[in-house]
């Protein structure tokens, strides 16, 4: 459990800020009709229903919600010696020609979203990509920019900002958190040198 | 974060049941992926899979050579009919020359039980077996039970029976091992010249009488007779197989009601299963065809870029 400190953003804060980035989104898109709002999975995917909802609510339009995982699209498949686990992408409906608003929880080094851009162009030409965030804490790696930014978080690169969310964890809040990576550097290379094995003869 | 326990893919006897699990639910993705118009992803470029194949194949090749260029692997292919093996190459060399031009990963399929391992022994690459001798096919086993999986949401407590030349089918022992890790009840029936010596060390239900082994059953895995067994007397007429243990109307009747036939292919419409069978309405044939491709390539993806241990 973060500590009441840690705590960067309540429900409150983030009903608020997915109402604000849903209100730019149709300001920017009078053409209600042409929207489409793809999720990143697992977070981004809540986040994408959610200002779906309140689309819903102000302007009566459904819009359609799809979800994507990035995984098959990652620039780092190989350089790790985990797989990530692939999850299920469901786009149910046609990009072509739509204006597709791509939704992520945070936006950090930015090539999650490179590899959503990627993924999406292979499933048509939309007439326009817009992402949306709800946290942008800094540290981009490559020229990419949110269009819809919740609120921005500055941090530190051994930080971690963690979303929780009600679908999930029972409970909407965002927070700080440290990363500890001693412990378990330690225990990596101890079972390195217990598994060097020599094998092949 | 998911990982296989092996960085290769031999049989499936000893593989875990996470493992498996791991590798429907990763297939489960793939689904999808060859339902898309663009049906090409680039998670493996830059990978280089040889597909070794000293047995004829067409549907293993084929299914692999289009998982991997899903996935945007580069593929060879190597025949035993247009390669040095005609001049007298040893496996050995011939892979250790192969390996020499910086090959990723090898699927390969052998008349021989083991060549699959002797493989890991002499190459770094990621080994993917395709078939070897009467020892496992583990991808086609995989897709079986996929399918199965998807028509039902589990595979425990289900009742599959496995028919057709138990002694010799690579692709029944695979079915076997896996069937059995995930809990599902396992009966084989076969004639008692094709069950292999001590077959209840597999624990599972034998039967040399169709009718008993398909009693209550829920899926029938038919298996192609190989009509060269004949001539080698295992059984002595194509009719008299038909009449024992082809898979016709009539004994579905047994079956439980939702019930399931399979067939990994290629048939021999008429022998071991009836054409009215094969294209009813409960036959995943085809289905299984497709799965294949998922399955090889979630495989692929998940054994890609492993490396040995500690290095």
């Amino acid at each position: 459990m973060p500590k009441k400190t840690d705590i960067v953003l309540d429900e409150k804060k983030i009903n608020r800020a997915l109402t604000r980035i849903a209100h730019e989104i149709l300001e920017h898109n009078p053409d209600f009709n042409s929207l489409v709002i793809i999720g990143i999975i697992t977070r981004g995917a809540f986040l994408a229903q959610r200002i779906a909802a309140i689309i819903e609510q102000l302007e009566g339009v459904k819009v359609p919600v799809g979800l994507m995982d990035i995984g098959l699209y990652r620039d780092d498949v190989h350089s790790k010696l985990d797989q990530p686990v692939v999850e299920r992408t469901e786009i149910l409906f046609d990009i072509v020609d739509r204006n597709v608003i791509l939704v992520d929880d945070v936006l950090f080094t930015g090539r999650t979203v490179r590899a959503a851009l990627d993924q999406i162009v292979d499933f048509g030409r939309p007439r326009t990509i817009q992402l949306a965030v709800l946290i942008d804490r800094g540290f981009r790696e490559l020229p990419i920019r949110a269009d819809y930014v919740g609120v921005n978080i500055p941090t530190s690169k051994d930080e971690q900002v963690i979303l929780n969310v009600k679908e999930k964890e029972g409970i909407d809040q965002v927070y700080i958190q440290r990363k500890n990576n001693k412990p378990d550097a330690q225990k990596k290379s101890s079972l390195k040198t217990s598994l060097k094995k020599t094998k092949r003869g | 974060m998911g990982n296989l326990q092996s960085r290769h893919l031999l049989g499936l006897e000893g593989v875990s049941q996470e493992d498996i699990m791991l590798i429907l639910k990763t297939t489960d993705s793939f689904r999808e992926v060859i339902e898309r118009t663009i049906k090409k992803v680039p998670t493996l470029r830059g990978i280089t899979v040889l597909n070794l194949f000293y047995e004829p194949s067409t549907r293993t090749r084929i299914s692999f050579e289009l998982a991997e260029k899903r996935l945007s692997a580069d593929t060879i292919n190597f025949s035993t009919s247009t390669s040095s093996v005609k001049k007298g190459e040893s496996l050995r060399d011939t892979v250790q020359n192969i390996e020499a031009m910086k090959i990723d990963m090898v699927v390969v399929r052998h008349s021989s039980t083991g060549v699959p391992y002797y493989l890991t022994q002499c190459m770094d690459a990621n080994i993917i077996n395709a078939g070897d001798g009467a020892h496992e096919h583990p991808t086609q086993a995989l897709l079986d039970l996929y399918t199965i999986w998807k028509k039902y949401g589990k595979l425990d407590g289900l009742r599959v029976v496995l028919v057709g030349d138990v002694k010799h089918s690579r692709v029944i022992r695979s079915n076997i091992w896996g069937l059995k890790t995930m809990g599902a009840s396992v009966a084989l029936c076969g004639p008692a010249t094709l069950l292999p010596y001590e077959v209840e060390e597999f624990g599972c239900d034998v039967y040399t009488n169709i009718d008993e082994a398909l009693d209550g059953a829920d899926v029938v895995n038919v298996m192609r007779i190989q009509l060269e067994r004949q001539q080698l007397g295992m059984f002595p007429s194509r009719r008299e197989y038909t009449n024992l243990f082809g898979i016709n109307k009539e004994r579905l009747k047994l079956l439980n009601k939702n019930y399931t036939i399979m067939h990994p292919g290629p048939m021999n419409r008429g022998v071991e299963i009836t054409s009215e069978v094969a294209d009813g309405k409960h036959s995943v044939i085809l289905e299984q065809v497709t799965n294949g491709q998922a399955v090889r390539m979630a495989v692929l993806y998940l054994l890609s870029g492993r490396k040995e241990e500690g290095e």
